[in-house]
């Protein structure tokens, strides 16, 4: 026997709607197992994981600057994956921007005026701009294929980060140890509110960004564009849209948002340049990308709800005592129910009895 | 039904019970930013961890968070612990030291330990770290006995002056048997990734290095050595289990009598800043037992040990040259704390070039 995904004709409107939610009492379920075949009560780890989080301030201020370059990453990635542009390398951009963003604080000091955060911010925009440029160069150029040139530029951007706070950027007064001097407070991103958390400007710059991406994509021509080129190169190349200009649109826009948000993060919430200043967020930005099905707005939620798994994670561990592959475990079946329920909106499972698949293969030979 | 009615009470008693508990007995807590399963680094702190439950038993209660990356991440888990009611926070890795003395500047009743950083910013920072070279002084000395090639293999993690201070270590250790030994580095850059490690013990073996040692966490070069026939030194805590046959010693962190002075210090009230550089002397550095070797090499190794434990040699005693050359350490000149702390130069006989 064989199990067959087979696509629906039409997808159910009701249980598109409903399908977060029936992933999120599965996981519930699941997880509400695998703690208690750990011995841990079910209701105490759940609470800790979803409502914990959420019962202070400082929390949800947390919650804030893990989701924000989350969300940003991901917005500007939803651009790249409607258009058919497979950009994974938004970690490189990240970086990429986080450096060039932190010239004017690391080279020079003692320039400190009103001017210096926005001149870091744009920098830091342009420099993953230009670092995504360089795939969408090669794919429109050489026809290379951009999956595998933008995941080998994240490397390289690390190796890069590496060298340069060890070397040429390392702090003359940091007892050779490998980060950059700390940034003077003029090239600090300010906190939002900071009396009672330390979430940063990133945050408003991730909604910001989202919802003109939400309302470029719903409501402008351009947005139009990127469904139709990424739906039909064909049907697009007949409206006049041209292809290659849009490769590096894409491109353009997730790598600058992938610049923005590391230099908001290094200049909000680290302060200053460290060899690794990212555990992960360009990737785990393409899981949000996804988790939001790609629209700007599902993004913002999807982000949240994978910070919150970061962060109640954390509050299991320390209240509950399970250990850290628990909590990795239990993120993956959140994950896996979401993407699992959203397949199975697309597609129906076909089980094919032996003798049925003889006739299929039977077709097929004949 | 009535099972789950029952859970969700007893979860509102733990949660309502949490803050009281907490003030009876002093709450330890400890940040690591590997597994407690690597078997190196992080598993010697937790280990540290236990031996200071089990010693100070009802006054203390304990909570730790594993694998916290270094970065904004950081931050939260220190501040996470600092209003879930602990009294002291260790964090043990260096990339900790900006955020342990951010947060420490926001609960000034909290007492912060950060293990291997120089900033105490806030009277209630304190540091802590040991004198690993003198185990790799001591691993040296055994290494020149034994390499046929005299060539040893050192798979390095990061060029910071903790690791510089050990490869230096280790040749002098070997230098002082062989003056033509020769050291080769791989830098692995990670301090925990067995695949990583593996293939740096493989690519140097293949080199025709005769011993490896290792200053990252995990076990797997022991495993390689293992594998190839050859010999290799264990790192962080005694990884005999890996190379019943393989190992020749192991420098162990003992980090259970620091954790247990200190939070003594906190019940009793008397806790106070310091830095506190401990080695063989304070217990900080043990050496395992030292397997797999002819008694004339395992004599020498318990001398230079006992040596070293005493007070009466320093391995980084001149005269001592750099890598070009050039003279470092006068004849009998004793290098002070602080050119060691900033350490970014190899003395002479490594080949290797150190990254800038």
């Amino acid at each position: 026997m064989r199990i067959e995904l087979v696509k629906r004709p039409e997808r159910s409107k009701l249980f598109a709607a409903l399908s977060p939610f029936i992933a999120l009492g599965l996981t519930l379920i699941a997880g509400a197992i695998m703690f208690s075949l750990l011995g841990k009560s079910p209701v105490e780890a759940l609470y800790y994981y979803f409502i914990d989080p959420l019962r202070e301030v400082w929390s949800l201020h947390e919650l804030a600057v893990k989701a924000a370059p989350l969300i940003l990453i991901a917005v500007g990635l939803s651009i790249c994956y409607l258009s058919n542009n497979w950009n994974i390398g938004a970690e490189g951009q990240f970086i990429i921007g986080a450096i060039t963003g932190s010239i004017l604080p690391v080279m020079f000091p003692d320039f400190q005026s009103w001017i210096v955060l926005p001149l870091m911010l744009l920098m830091g925009v342009a420099g993953g701009a230009a670092y995504g440029a360089i795939p969408a160069y090669l794919k429109v150029r050489f026809n290379t294929n951009e999956i595998l040139t933008s995941l080998m530029l994240v490397y390289v951007a690390q190796l890069f980060l590496d060298w340069m706070v060890r070397g040429p950027w390392r702090n003359p007064a940091g007892m050779n140890f490998p980060e950059t001097r700390t940034f003077s407070p003029s090239a600090v991103l300010p906190e939002i509110w900071s009396a009672s958390g330390r979430a940063n400007w990133g945050f408003v710059f991730a909604i910001v960004a989202a919802v003109a991406l939400w309302f470029m994509l719903s409501r402008t021509l351009r947005g139009f564009e990127v469904q139709v080129l990424g739906q039909s190169p064909r049907a697009g190349k007949f409206a006049g849209f041209s292809q290659s200009r849009m490769v590096f649109f894409a491109f353009l826009v997730s790598g600058g948002l992938a610049g923005l948000a590391g230099i908001s993060e290094v200049s909000g919430a680290i302060g200053q340049l460290r060899p690794t200043i990212s555990p992960g967020y360009g990737f785990a930005a393409i899981i949000v990308a996804f988790l939001g099905r790609l629209n700007p707005l599902g993004i913002i939620a999807a982000g949240l709800v994978l910070a919150l798994s970061y962060l109640g994670g954390e509050a299991a561990q320390i209240s509950i005592g399970v250990s850290d592959k628990v909590v990795r475990a239990f993120q993956g079946m959140l994950l896996f129910f979401v993407l699992a329920c959203d397949t199975l909106i697309l597609y129906r499972i076909r089980f094919v009895g032996a003798s049925a698949a003889k006739t299929v293969e039977a077709r097929q030979n004949v | 039904m009535k099972k789950t009615i029952l859970s969700f009470a007893a979860a509102a008693a733990v949660m309502s019970f949490g803050t009281m508990a907490a003030q009876a007995a002093t709450k330890a807590c400890f940040i690591y930013v590997g597994p407690i399963g690597d078997f190196g680094w992080s598993y010697q702190h937790h280990q540290g961890l236990e031996e200071m439950k089990k010693a100070l038993g009802d006054q203390v209660e304990t909570a730790y968070l594993e694998s916290v990356p270094e970065g904004a991440d950081a931050e939260r888990a220190i501040e996470r612990f600092a209003r879930s009611g602990c009294n002291i926070v260790f964090t043990t890795s260096f990339g900790y030291m900006d955020p342990t003395n951010k947060v420490a500047g926001k609960f000034p009743d909290v007492k912060f330990e950060h293990a291997t950083g120089y900033k105490r910013e806030h009277p209630n920072v304190a540091t802590y770290n040991s004198r690993f070279y003198e185990g790799r002084y001591v691993q040296g000395v055994i290494a020149a006995k034994l390499s046929k090639a005299g060539v040893a293999g050192y798979i390095a993690s990061f060029p910071i002056p903790e690791v510089v201070m050990g490869i230096n270590a280790f040749v002098l250790g070997a230098q002082s048997v062989n003056p033509d030994f020769k050291v080769k580095v791989v830098w692995a850059n990670t301090w925990f990734d067995p695949g990583k490690e593996a293939d740096a013990a493989k690519a140097l073996i293949d080199q025709g290095v005769d011993i490896i040692t290792q200053h990252t966490d995990s076990t797997a070069p022991m495993q390689v050595a293992t594998e190839r026939g050859i010999k290799a030194f264990g790192q962080a805590s005694d990884m005999i289990k890996f190379g019943e046959k393989t190992q020749l010693t192991s420098i162990v962190d003992d980090w259970g009598p620091y954790y247990i002075e200190r939070v003594k210090a906190v019940i009793d009230g008397s806790w106070k800043q310091q830095d506190v550089w401990g080695g063989m002397k304070e217990g900080h550095v043990v050496m395992a037992p030292f397997t797999n070797m002819p008694d004339d090499v395992k004599a020498l190794a318990e001398e230079t040990t006992a040596k070293i434990k005493s007070g009466s040699f320093n391995p980084f005693t001149g005269p001592i040259a750099k890598q070009d050359g050039s003279e470092w350490l006068k004849a009998g000149e004793v290098a002070e704390d602080g050119v060691l702390l900033g350490m970014n130069f190899y003395v002479k006989g490594v080949d290797d070039k150190l990254p800038q």
